[in-house]
């Protein structure tokens, strides 16, 4: 078990979500989109130079800001190895 | 009786709202593309009943305009019909659960119910009923399906006893019904999720948009050109040019009613463009100058909205648009501006923050020209020489830049993170893409051209009555001093204010060069709103801070057309 913080994963990883650093507006916003405590999530794209982080949730596609990925973490598979 | 159709962004309400109520409403596919309620009426057990599309919400405890607009709307209802995207469930439900604690009668329509299938997805809707306590049916708006069953079945809405819970509860509710409903077989990626892989990530990203957004502009110009130079131009030139010329001669060729008929003949000749008479200009540049235009610009357009392509736009643009103070979801009003800048302002209420939404609608209305002003650059300018068009199109990016960066620095508020579903990349509607096309184009034809043959006629009657060349001598330092331009343009400043197509068309017969040329139609663009604009800046932003985005505007079109003058 492994933790890292969303914008470090790799493309294609996947994990639950362990701890949201965030205020409340934050912590709610994400919330709306099914990205909370628990919510299991695959990284999709990372974001270069700034730019959104892309990850699936539920099948579902969603882009989060870079500033945000930065604060949420992320408890990694174990890949069986 | 009043009918809500509530549910996420992006889950197909406005096309459940046209099927029920027969009132035609723009949809796209992109979260965020209703932004106001829309009121439609339909029958229901003989009787007349109220059904309003409301705009798309996550949760009743709003983010975002667009949202409080929804939960406003959800005080005045009698019944609401939850649309749910079927494919996701989980978040969908959350919003189902508080409506459900809100004490009003609900049925639940299980939209896009097709894609389940190929998704593996399978939902028992016994059990789903019985643990919501409301009737469910399965939709799939976008061909009908199921929309009968649902309307039979809405005297069947009721409102369960439900606790009001805090988020964990509900979350925790919401997964004890997914675990007992619903079962996800797993399958294989298709071709056109691959596809919505690569066009968010940077690189392979960058390079399809910048392929799309050149593939946009070349057919826009080539559809538009195709139908000046093919229909709209021969036709005018052809059959109603002599038609003119009968009526002109029968006027004897002068007199007040020829000017406001036909307009000052040019060399002995009727002149479409700078004649300015009501049958002359006043319907050769709305049908055969912007028209076109119009449509190329709002088929591809509607296009580049159906597929769902915009999301991912704004998914690329981001970090530019964080310089700007805004970020990356801005593009979508933008893009939309190119158009029309009033459903560009209005469409900043997809924007959170109230700095946001006055930088975005501020730049949109100083650097964003809409279809009908570009027509009409295209068309004079680019008859100098296309080097003085790309001189106007990189002036206002100039000023978008850096009137933005400005803006980030100055503006008080804050401007938060990009957070934004992206759909499934899908075909578009053609029998819908082209509806939406025709409702803009017919705004067009039903909200401008009268506009633009009142305006015609208030020119003529001003310059009879001698008014313009008061204001001409007036504004003469800065038309002539600052802009460089003779005095007479001043007019065409002033006409902007009603149309700036028309106000373009106005610089015509001055006979300046392409420089001024240039200077003029970036002023134009820049100086301040055009009517229709003006009013719903002023409704978005209140009087405060409409007078200090004016104030921007007038500075920086000033400026901007002062170094150009000086440049040029």
């Amino acid at each position: 078990m492994k933790i890292k913080i969303l914008k470090d994963l790799k493309s294609g990883e996947s994990g639950k979500i362990s701890k949201i650093d965030g205020g409340h507006g934050m912590v709610n916003r994400l919330a709306a989109l099914d990205i909370r405590l628990g919510s299991a999530i695959k990284k999709l794209s990372a974001g270069v130079m700034g730019g959104p982080v892309t990850i699936e949730v539920n099948r579902t596609q969603i882009a989060i800001g870079f500033g945000m990925a930065k604060r949420i973490f992320v408890e990694i598979e174990d890949s069986g190895k | 009786m009043k009918i809500l159709l509530i549910g996420n962004p992006n889950v197909g309400k406005s096309v459940i709202f046209s099927r029920l109520t027969g009132v035609r409403v723009i949809t796209s596919n992109y979260p965020g593309s209703t932004v106001n309620y829309t009121k439609g009426y339909m029958k229901l057990a003989e009787a007349q009943v109220e059904v309003i599309d409301v705009p798309g919400t996550y949760t009743l405890e709003p983010t975002c305009e667009a949202e409080e607009v929804a939960l406003r709307m959800l005080d005045s209802g009698d019944m609401v019909i939850n649309v749910v995207n079927a494919t996701n469930l989980e978040r969908n439900l959350y919003l189902t659960l508080q409506l459900l604690e809100r004490n009003i009668p609900l049925v639940v329509a299980l939209n896009m119910w097709d894609d389940t299938r190929h998704l593996g997805i399978n939902i028992d809707l016994d059990k789903l009923r019985k643990m919501l306590g409301v009737p469910v049916f399965p939709t799939v708006a976008k061909t009908g399906e199921g929309i009968k069953a649902l309307v039979d079945n809405l005297p069947k809405a009721v409102s369960p006893e439900m606790p009001t819970r805090s988020h964990e509860e509900r979350w925790a509710a919401v997964g004890n019904i997914i675990e007992n409903v619903q079962q996800v077989t797993h399958r294989h990626h298709t071709w056109s999720e691959r596809l919505a892989d690569a066009s968010v990530r940077s690189f392979s990203g960058g390079i399809i948009a910048l392929f799309v957004l050149v593939a946009a502009f070349l057919v826009i110009r080539f559809i538009g050109e195709a139908l000046i130079g093919g229909v709209f131009d021969p036709f005018f030139t052809y059959f109603w040019l002599p038609v003119l010329i009968q009526v002109s001669a029968l006027l004897e060729g002068g007199g007040f009613l020829h000017n406001i008929l036909i307009g000052t003949l040019i060399g002995g000749n009727v002149d479409f463009v700078q004649s300015f008479g009501l049958f002359s200009s006043g319907l050769y540049v709305p049908f055969a100058m912007v028209l076109p235009y119009i449509i190329s610009f709002y088929l591809v357009l509607g296009l580049l909205e159906d597929t769902g392509y915009l999301p991912r736009l704004a998914v690329l643009a981001d970090t530019v648009m964080h310089r700007l103070g805004l970020h990356g979801y801005a593009i979508i009003p933008t893009l939309l501006g190119f158009g029309c800048n009033v459903p560009a302002v209005l469409a900043t209420r997809i924007l959170e923050s109230n700095r946001e939404r006055f930088i975005a609608a501020t730049l949109i209305s100083i650097a964003v020209p809409c279809a009908a002003l570009q027509a009409m650059i295209f068309g004079l300018l680019g008859a100098q020489g296309w080097k003085y068009v790309a001189i106007v199109y990189g002036t206002l990016f100039s000023v978008w830049i850096v009137l933005g960066v400005f803006l980030r620095q100055f503006v008080k508020g804050f401007t938060p993170e990009l957070l934004i579903e992206i759909p499934p990349y899908r075909l578009p509607p053609w029998k819908a893409t082209l509806q939406k096309l025709w409702m803009r184009t017919y705004g067009f034809l039903v909200e401008a051209v009268p506009m633009i043959l009142g305006a015609i006629v208030v020119i003529n009657i001003l310059f009879f009555l001698g008014i313009f060349e008061t204001i001409a001598d007036f504004t003469a330092p800065v038309v002539n001093g600052i802009l460089g331009l003779p005095k007479e343009a001043v007019t065409a400043l002033v006409v902007g204010f009603l149309r700036k197509d028309v106000a373009v068309g106005m610089l015509a017969p001055l006979a300046l060069t392409a420089e001024q040329l240039v200077v003029g139609c970036v002023v134009l663009a820049m100086f301040f709103p055009c009517i229709a604009t003006f009013v719903v800046l002023l409704r978005e932003l209140g009087v405060i801070n409409m007078l200090k985005s004016a104030a921007i505007m007038i500075t920086t079109a000033l400026v901007a057309g002062g170094l150009l003058n000086l440049m040029l």
